[in-house]
């Protein structure tokens, strides 16, 4: 039976389809929901409850609290306490700290993704993903550990040794004694705890480097790293860009290795090599235990200039990394 | 792919359509002009078998391909004919778990011997795909010359090559002007016209083409094939279709493969208007002749 | 044709001939920098790492080069510097664990696991007193936070695969900015919403909810992967048979998704059993053990590593050693269960 169009009569309107879904169904949904929209509100509450405790801190201080770079409670004879507190030369620490661990981190997360996905021997590959999984299961308390007595000692050692036989040369003929304890070690901890972040998105996103891609490299007589330089560094750039932006929230927030090996000293320390500096979470444990009234408030208001910076890198990394992975640029 | 080559057993060379495959080569033949461009003295296959892991995919198989000569191969949906010429450019053992036997000699040398470099193997013996892939981060003229940044070859007059390619590659005209331009903004049909250029700017001595059309328009695939009968004038090609009218179009010679549930084997090789008119083996006629395949 | 049996052969890979220079590379550079090392004023382990890696590196680029041409450099350089830098990411882990083994056994006695610090000080040597007290703490943390968090990750993991309601986008975004959470941030959220506005102070739970924080968008991320990688079909297939989603869903998807969710819920724990940033906020940190996780301090091993850490006498560094390699061993432990049943996972 077949009925021909006649002509003049449009394309009928597609049906609407409704589900009524069954109770129990309803039920379901409803619980399913109202979990996936706590995330939500756990995160709101969060910045707001942050923010609201350490309003104080700022209708006081204003602007000062971030560019500040004192941090002084004192009570004087009237009993009377006096607060004058910035967390500015925290932020510098951050940035400082942080930096020293992108800078020499993802270099190195980006060697071992490559080695990961396109040197290692079958056999081993697995172990090796479980090692630097494990890596990033590691309490960072151990890292704090770690890095106090073994790879200060170690970096001293070699910086003293470099001194005295190279300091001929311009670069290193710096005065080492401070360098222990520096914000440079405290990078290096930093580096190594990020490393296990970066490479896993590094490695996902150099993995899904197109097949067809590599063949047509190889096929014009290209060297493993001549098709690695070709297809896989420009397909993965903005992933490893991702990556590395995540390891850099994760740094912003880390808290006892930080501590544990730099002297936390209240002034802008821009020389990376000396031993002074702090970051923003390692003070607000630094103070916690002594604060009390404004003092704990004004660390909470810390809290939140922390949570807002983490929140901001991180939501631009996982942006450009869901990029990279949809699109197969 | 179609069979109104059904028709190649019983009609003749009757001059109104469809002509028969065997005429159609028979045509191709005729016009080609006599070869005298050895590039090198050819590519010769003896022997060759191939494994992945336990499977063994293609057996004993054995072609000469004269220098300048256009070689097709025809055969139905997994019967080893990539397989094949993939072994011919070492790209076979790429795949985790693949082996293989027998000797592929380029100019007289076995490209698996022993201290082989193999990524000149592959400089002389280039390879277009099945589904076009220039490189996307770079621009047009990148694309083509990006063979000889691999391989680090330096190249006297860039530019000059770069048009050479082109033109060689049937694509001169079209793209002349945006040579700044990305290549994904390409057609199917240019860009793989585009990878042919890129596959030539390294001057090979054989191009293996794997399907090169099947992935393309009907008016593209008749570009190329054009493309590929003046490139053979030059080049030794090696062509893997699916395309019996193709093969009969553009292709001197055509080996027939097929696999009866086994390894793939080569069952018949034969200047190409023998083999679609008076096969030697049945198993052929029956698939030039469309009762399969 | 007679089929004689041809045997199938792998002409590129490395022959034994080929690999005989390598090995004279590397026994040069052994003993080159045994040399080396013996008459500069360089020393130790790490001295020998570099300066082999340096040796053997240098000679087999310039064999490459010899041997291939000076293309070969840019290959042989790009790969030793790869090789290299693996090594600078995987020598550190070796080291770490090491360390951990040979400083944290000297700590460990029979004690450390019976008792815990209510009579005894953290400088006090190893020997009196014990972590007993911080073991129960981790238990009560990490118990509660499962309780908090399993369920409200894998709920939230279900909304954003099975039910993709309205706003999955945005919260999938939003589960990620979680993941981003500073430990200390957490910590900080507790303290200034819960010990400060609610009758719970500083104790257990409040412990556990400041872990349960950063232990939800780890739960929800893997069992969202986990959930993915059920086939459709099986969806459909129970949907077809007129089974609701919510029946479906129970009896099907997560059943098969069963293993993955286990691993993902340890590997959750495993995150959170070696915090201690929020924990110093929210735990109070006793020192004797208190089996009441609503009421009064409470301890767990980062707490008590943290103590002995900073007071920094060498008997409490003898404790926090001891300490962290009892939390390293749990660490490992939960991490080795998460893997086999993964593994087993893919088997099936």
């Amino acid at each position: 039976m077949s009925s021909a169009v006649l002509p003049g009569s449009a394309t009928p309107k597609a049906r609407e389809i409704t589900t009524n879904p069954r109770t129990s169904d309803k039920v379901f949904r409803g619980v399913v929901t109202s979990f996936g929209f706590s995330a939500l509100v756990l995160l709101t509450l969060i910045g707001i409850f942050l923010a609201v405790r350490g309003f104080q801190t700022f209708s006081t201080e204003g602007f000062h609290f971030v560019t500040g770079f004192n941090w002084d409670v004192s009570t004087d004879e009237a009993g009377k306490i006096t607060y004058n507190m910035g967390i500015g030369a925290m932020l510098v620490g951050t940035v400082l700290v942080s930096t020293v661990a992108l800078v020499v981190g993802v270099p190195l997360s980006v060697s071992v993704a490559l080695f990961l996905t396109f040197y290692a021997p079958a056999k081993i590959r697995t172990l090796l993903i479980s090692i630097v999984d494990l890596m990033a299961s590691f309490p960072s308390v151990l890292f704090g550990l770690w890095g106090f007595f073994v790879l200060m000692p170690m970096a001293t050692y070699w910086a003293k040794l470099i001194y005295k036989y190279l300091n001929w040369i311009p670069i290193f003929d710096a005065p080492q004694p401070y360098f222990e304890r520096s914000p440079f070690i405290a990078g290096l901890v930093l580096a190594i705890m990020i490393i296990p972040i970066v490479t896993s998105v590094s490695r996902e996103v150099f993995a899904q480097t197109p097949l067809d891609r590599i063949q047509a490299a190889y096929a014009l007589g290209a060297t493993k790293w001549g098709m690695i330089r070709a297809v896989v560094l420009p397909f993965g750039s903005s992933g490893v860009v991702g990556g590395a932006m995540l390891g850099l929230g994760r740094a912003f927030g880390e808290t006892v290795a930080v501590y544990t090996i730099l002297n936390l000293v209240f002034r802008p320390n821009w020389h990376v090599l000396f031993g002074a500096g702090g970051n923003i979470a390692s003070l607000i444990i630094l103070k916690w235990g002594e604060a009390t009234g404004l003092e704990t408030k004004a660390l909470l208001a810390a809290g939140f200039v922390l949570f807002l910076m983490t929140l901001v890198v991180n939501m631009a990394a996982n942006f450009i990394v869901g990029r990279t992975l949809k699109s197969g640029k | 792919m179609s069979t109104d080559s059904s028709s190649a057993a019983t009609s003749g060379s009757n001059g109104a359509a469809p002509k028969s495959l065997a005429d159609v080569s028979a045509n191709r033949a005729s016009n080609r002009a006599p070869g005298n461009n050895p590039i090198g003295s050819g590519l010769e296959a003896r022997g060759v078998h191939a494994w992945f892991s336990k499977h063994h995919a293609l057996s004993n198989v054995s072609l000469d391909f004269a220098a300048g000569t256009v070689t097709a191969l025809i055969g139905p949906s997994g019967c080893g004919k990539s397989t094949f010429i993939r072994t011919l450019n070492r790209m076979h053992e790429f795949i985790p778990g693949a082996a293989m036997a027998g000797e592929v000699l380029l100019d007289g040398k076995d490209v698996y011997s022993d201290g082989v470099d193999v990524t000149k193997i592959r400089l002389q013996i280039g390879m277009v795909f099945q589904k076009p892939n220039p490189f996307p981060s770079m621009t047009i003229g990148e694309n083509v010359l990006s063979g000889l940044k691999l391989a680090q070859i330096k190249a006297e007059n860039k530019d000059d090559l770069l048009e050479e390619c082109l033109v060689r590659s049937g694509l001169w005209n079209e793209v002349k002007d945006r040579l700044g331009a990305h290549a994904g903004g390409l057609s199917g049909g240019q860009q793989q016209r585009l990878c042919i250029a890129r596959a030539l700017a390294v001057k090979p001595k054989v191009l293996l083409m794997d399907e090169p059309c099947s992935a393309l328009d009907p008016g593209s695939t008749l570009r190329i094939e054009d493309t590929i009968v003046e490139l053979a004038k030059s080049i030794t090609i090696v062509i893997v279709t699916h395309n019996m009218q193709q093969a009969a179009r553009v292709s001197d010679y055509t080996a027939f493969f097929l696999s009866d549930g086994g390894p793939g084997q080569m069952i018949e090789v034969g200047p190409t208007n023998e083999i679609f008119s008076r096969p030697s083996d049945q198993r052929t006629e029956n698939y030039v002749s469309g009762r399969f395949g | 044709m007679t089929t004689t049996e041809v045997k199938p052969l792998r002409p590129w890979a490395t022959t034994p001939r080929q690999m005989a220079p390598m090995a004279l590379i590397f026994s040069g550079s052994f003993f080159i920098t045994l040399f080396v090392l013996a008459f500069t004023p360089l020393k130790g382990k790490l001295a020998f790492v570099v300066f082999f890696f340096l040796f053997s590196s240098l000679a087999n680029t310039i064999y490459s080069v010899r041997k291939r041409g000076r293309k070969a450099l840019g290959e042989t350089l790009a790969a030793s510097v790869i090789i290299g830098g693996s090594l600078v990411v995987f020598l550190p882990v070796f080291s770490i664990l090491y360390i951990t083994l040979r400083k944290g056994i000297a700590g460990i006695h029979m004690t450390l696991f019976t008792q815990s610090m209510s009579n005894a000080s953290f400088l006090d040597p190893v020997g009196k007193g014990g972590l007993l007290h911080a073991l129960i703490g981790t238990l009560y943390l990490i118990m509660i936070a499962m309780i908090i968090s399993v369920p409200m990750g894998i709920m939230t993991a279900l909304y954003l695969t099975e039910i993709k309601g309205p706003g999955s986008n945005f919260i999938q975004f939003i589960v990620q900015a979680m993941s981003g959470v500073p430990s200390v941030v957490a910590g900080l959220f507790i303290f200034s919403s819960i010990i400060l506005a609610t009758p719970i102070k500083a104790s257990a739970v409040a412990g556990a909810f400041a872990l349960a924080i950063l232990m939800i968008p780890t739960v929800t991320r893997t069992s969202q992967e986990v959930l993915l990688l059920v086939p459709a079909d099986l969806r459909e297939a129970g949907l077809a048979m007129g089974a609701t989603q919510w029946r479906t869903v129970a009896t099907i998807v997560v059943p098969a998704a069963r293993n993955g969710l286990i691993t993902a819920t340890i590997l959750g724990v495993a995150r959170i059993a070696g915090e201690t940033a929020p924990l110093i906020f929210t735990l109070g940190g006793a020192d004797k053990i208190n089996l009441n996780p609503f009421n009064n301090y409470n301890s767990a091993l980062p707490f008590y590593v943290w103590k002995g850490l900073t007071l920094g006498t060498p008997e409490s560094l003898a404790r926090a050693w001891s300490g962290i390699l009892v939390l390293i061993v749990l660490v490992l432990s939960l991490f080795i269960a998460a893997r086999t049943l993964g593994t087993q996972k893919m088997k099936k």
